[in-house]
């Protein structure tokens, strides 16, 4: 008790939690839809009416409302801060999501990317005006280049599944040149799906290579494949299964000798970042997540960039626009008919790609250095093996215990008999504080969880984490099932119907009709 | 390296734990013969204070939109971003979080997402809208594919007057996914006939308007004969503040609506990341490309919302997806929700008649100067002027005088000879009475 006769000690611990008024916890605020809360005559925008003037409209003004809500900016902040709060990102805790690379974001690169002569430029102003721009993209292709060990890159490509596509797009082109159409994909079972997915878009049949019991790739068994009829093989090296493909020059050889390419999906390249050269590996086309290796921010799910690099067989086909940089300095070639020799394979997209991820990606390089990225890569491959070794008695590798290459990969034998499924498993990682490892993919594994701590977490870090996963596994053998079943307790949401919103898909609000609204 | 928490005694202590001898042991899958021994050659690790003067240096030497009298436009357009935006869309837990394939962990994501599909809708005209595209362009190129599994037929028709980089992805997916299109000419003076390009082999009619070279176009009677033809409307829409004054591509029967949101929220960066919107009717929501976020509930009975229908998507359908994509543009797309939030519908039509207001004056202003004519007969705020001489030139020489004026149309589309004396002209909220009055000094000066 103070002098103004306020508690400042808890009198005795509740036992109970009791219900708020509200609904919200404390912190943890419930928060309606937009279109709850605002109103269209509000606006968090000061604007003038415009002087009186004759509209060049045609007959094509709107004429009915809209019905978009407004918020004041008060309401507008509140509104997005609270959810914001219902959200994990890597900034929170853990986010060990194999495959998606979840490394720290360096806010430098955030303040880089908002220099106005970058964030503030058009991709129309005259060539002139933007050297610095042009410069800053040769100068990433030259770092691109130099550390895949490749001779050329194409950097509009939006996204990892766009540069998969500008990459086999690139591979067909080549045929073509060469006369020849050929109608085979080949891709392992252990690939992403949007490996098949683009390579039925061009119209490639695919056919799928069976990983052998290790979970790499057999020579053997891609030759069997193999014939005049396959256009690429489609690998991704180190796979998804965390292993680096250690028969990747066999394969590429086989497969230059039958005449195809090699399309190495680069999402894992933060594995091998200074240590190995795909250039020196055989391959033809490779894209990279920007967003992963390079650290630009995931951001809910995008915006992302996915350059490919290209060998000299490819190099000519890439699309346009790009740069060139020569003894006569930079310049930006925008048209077919200003590309020379060159046959461009058409335009991925309008304007030059994700400059914003560039500026970003060049600082992430530039901080690091050539020693810095591939002590990152030595550090997230050490990561891996450290969770590997901390785990590996008590839950199952399905490839045996090797060493693995930036992430780790269990299968759920382990979970036998204990009536914890992955999913359970992930949930019950959520009360702990974690972001759940990916599940259930690679979809060669039964039950798969995929670890990827990447560089950016500390030994303290790792030995908690390692530390709450044992104890989380202990539980499910010891048959504790509550504890996973239904779990999340503790999140914003309990666990949610993804059935019911499949079955009678709700995809946007309406307004409720007055009737309903009597009826609540 | 300041971004790397282990030091050289956690590394020691870590391969003890592993068990093994040196951090190469962990390397020895990657063939001997193919292993670097050097680091590559390129510089060295740098402080903060290195990297920001290596590339302010760079930045520096562009000339930013905010900097002088701005008036390009061509799919990319200067507004003013409220200050909220910027600073809502840095928060940790937006920036730094993933795909929401953990809902419990992602109803921030997942409610912004599905109050920007409702936005998205209500301003298109349109039933549905998906959490976005890369960009404008991408989303056009995926909706001509999208018309050709609704009505399996193969041929788009593309009309003369969409942006010429929209055109060109258009057709580079077309080629390569082997489907066919018929590519109409140009006409910057808006009289372009679509209509007796439609035909039964007709799989979609793909139109923007306001067009790129700034003219309106009624799709109700281009709906019509698309409709009996059997084939569907795509309309595109590369400046989405257009919405706000003019009647929606849903209300004039378009089956798809695409947009670039650039304009709401994002800065210009050189091009991107921009937002792609993407809209449809209902009926078609399964042939859909990318994410959609649907309302549930959770195992309480509280609202939530998790991504929906993903049996259309790669992760789950591999070859027999809808589309090989795999992200959408998070970011962008929050910027966007949070901006057209703080507009609101009374602030969205009002930036919407400023626009406008501020291009009929500018095209006043312009048409008077000698030599100069405006081609448009309507427009929102874009506008295209035919002026004595080689365009580009013109815009080069009016960069030097201080006045970032246009797009040269025969920059932007390496064809026709008869675009080469044309700019197109964007006015937008950003521009002031001055410069308005710098402009026409400028252009003035250049033409003498």
């Amino acid at each position: 008790m103070n002098r103004q006769g306020r508690p400042t000690a808890p009198i005795e611990a509740v036992s109970t939690t009791p219900r708020t008024f509200t609904g919200n916890r404390a912190l943890r605020i419930e928060e309606a839809l937009l279109f709850e809360i605002g109103r269209p005559e509000v606006t968090g925008v000061d604007l003038d009416e415009p002087a009186a003037f004759t509209p060049r409209l045609g007959n094509l003004e709107r004429t009915a409302p809209i019905g978009l809500p407004g918020l004041s900016e008060p309401e507008t902040l509140r509104h997005y801060v609270r959810l914001s709060r219902m959200n994990y990102g890597i900034d929170t805790g853990v986010f060990p999501l194999g495959s998606c690379t979840m490394k720290h974001n360096p806010r430098l690169n955030e303040k880089m990317a908002r220099l106005p002569g970058f964030g503030d430029i058009h991709p129309l102003q005259p060539a002139s005006t933007v050297p610095g721009a042009l410069e800053l993209i040769a100068e990433l292709s030259r770092w691109l280049c130099e550390l895949t060990g490749m001779p050329a890159v194409a950097l509009t490509p939006k996204a990892g599944a766009h540069g998969e596509l500008c990459g086999m797009m690139a591979i067909k082109a080549a045929l073509a040149a060469r006369g020849e159409k050929r109608s085979v994909v080949l891709v392992p079972d252990s690939a992403h799906g949007t490996n098949p997915a683009t390579a039925a878009l061009l119209g490639y049949r695919v056919e799928s290579i069976a990983v052998r019991p290790d979970g790499t790739v057999d020579p053997a068994e891609v030759k069997k494949h193999l014939s005049s009829d396959v256009a690429a093989i489609m690998l991704t090296n180190p796979n998804t299964c965390g292993l680096f493909e250690r028969d990747v020059s066999a394969i590429a050889e086989a497969v230059h000798a039958a005449g195809a390419y090699f399309y190495a999906d680069g999402a894992n390249f933060n594995a091998i970042v200074g240590k190995v050269r795909p250039g020196d590996l055989g391959v033809d086309a490779m894209h990279i997540n920007l967003h992963k290796t390079f650290s630009t921010p995931h951001g809910g799910g995008g915006p992302g960039a996915g350059p490919v690099v290209l060998s000299a067989a490819l190099a000519p086909f890439a699309p346009l626009p790009y740069v060139i940089a020569d003894a006569g300095g930079v310049r930006l070639v925008a048209h077919a008919g200003d590309a020379g020799k060159a046959k461009p394979l058409g335009r991925m997209c309008a304007f030059h790609g994700q400059m914003g991820m560039f500026v970003r990606a060049m600082s992430y390089m530039l901080a690091h250095g050539s020693d810095g990225m591939r002590q990152a890569s030595e550090d997230a491959v050490l990561n891996a093996n450290y969770v590997r070794a901390g785990l590996k008695d008590l839950m199952s590798l399905p490839f045996g215990d090797g060493p693995c290459m930036h992430e780790v990969l269990f299968d759920d034998a382990w979970l036998d008999g204990t009536g914890v499924s992955t999913l359970d498993f992930a949930k019950a990682m959520i009360d702990e504080g974690y972001h759940p490892m990916t599940v259930y993919f690679p979809l060669v594994v039964h039950g798969a969880m995929l670890i990827e701590p990447t560089e950016s977490e500390s030994k303290a870090s790792l030995d908690l984490f390692v530390a709450a996963l044992r104890d989380l596994a202990l539980a499910a053998k010891r048959g504790e099932t509550d504890r996973f079943s239904g779990a999340p307790y503790y999140a914003p949401r309990r666990r949610l119907d993804e059935t019911r919103a499949a079955r009678s898909p709700v995809l946007r609000w309406v307004k409720p009709s007055p009737r309903s609204e009597a009826a609540e | 390296m300041r971004y790397l928490p282990l030091t050289p005694d956690d590394r020691s202590e870590m391969l003890a734990r592993i068990g093994v001898a040196g951090i190469d042991d962990l390397f020895a899958d990657i063939p001997a013969d193919k292993r670097l021994t050097a680091l590559p050659d390129l510089p060295r690790t740098k402080s903060e204070i290195e990297v920001e003067r290596v590339l302010g240096r760079l930045a520096a030497k562009n000339t930013p939109a905010g900097s002088v009298p701005f008036f390009v436009g061509c799919g990319a357009y200067k507004h003013h971003i409220p200050a909220s935006v910027d600073h809502l869309i840095q928060r940790s837990e937006f920036l730094t979080s993933y795909t929401p394939y953990q809902p419990e962990i992602a109803q921030g994501t997942l409610h912004y997402l599905f109050e920007f599909q409702t936005q998205v809708a209500m301003l298109t005209g349109m039933e549905v809208a998906n959490a976005s595209m890369y960009d404008g362009s991408t989303a056009t190129a995926e909706a001509v594919l999208m018309a050709h599994r609704i009505t399996r037929k193969k041929t788009a028709v593309i009309a003369g007057n969409l942006h010429p980089h929209y055109r060109e992805t258009v057709q580079t997916l077309s080629r390569m996914s082997e489907h066919s299109f018929v590519a109409l000419s140009p006409r910057p003076d808006g009289a372009e006939d679509i209509l007796a390009a439609i035909d039964n082999e007709t799989s979609c009619v793909v139109v923007q308007t306001p067009d790129v070279y700034g003219h309106l176009h009624d799709l109700r009677p281009i709906a019509e004969k698309a409709h009996a033809a059997g084939a569907l409307l795509i309309a595109v829409v590369t400046e989405i503040v257009s919405l706000g004054l003019v009647e929606s591509p849903g209300q004039m029967g378009a089956d798809i609506v695409v947009a670039e949101g650039q304009s709401i929220g994002n800065a210009l960066s050189f091009g991107g990341p921009y937002v792609g919107l993407f809209a449809t009717r209902q009926k078609y929501v399964r042939q859909m490309p990318g994410r959609l976020v649907g309302e549930t509930v959770d195992a309480e009975g509280k609202r939530g919302f998790v991504l929906t229908l993903s049996t259309r998507e790669q992760h789950i359908r591999r070859e027999k997806a809808t589309s090989n994509i795999c992200t959408n543009s998070g970011l962008c797309t929050l910027a966007f929700t949070i901006h057209l939030s703080l507009l609101g519908e009374a602030g969205l039509r009002r930036l919407a008649r400023i626009n406008h207001a501020n291009a009929v004056k500018l095209a006043d202003m312009l048409s008077r100067v000698k030599g100069v004519q405006v081609l448009n007969k309507t427009f929102f705020n874009e506008f295209t002027i035919r002026v004595p001489g080689d365009a580009i030139d013109v815009v080069h020489q009016l960069a030097r005088e201080g006045v970032q004026g246009g797009v040269a149309a025969a920059a932007l589309d390496d064809g026709p000879r008869e675009l080469r004396d044309l700019i197109v002209v964007a006015a937008t909220e950003v521009n002031t009475e001055e410069d308005r009055a710098a402009y026409v000094r400028a252009l003035t000066e250049v033409l003498t």
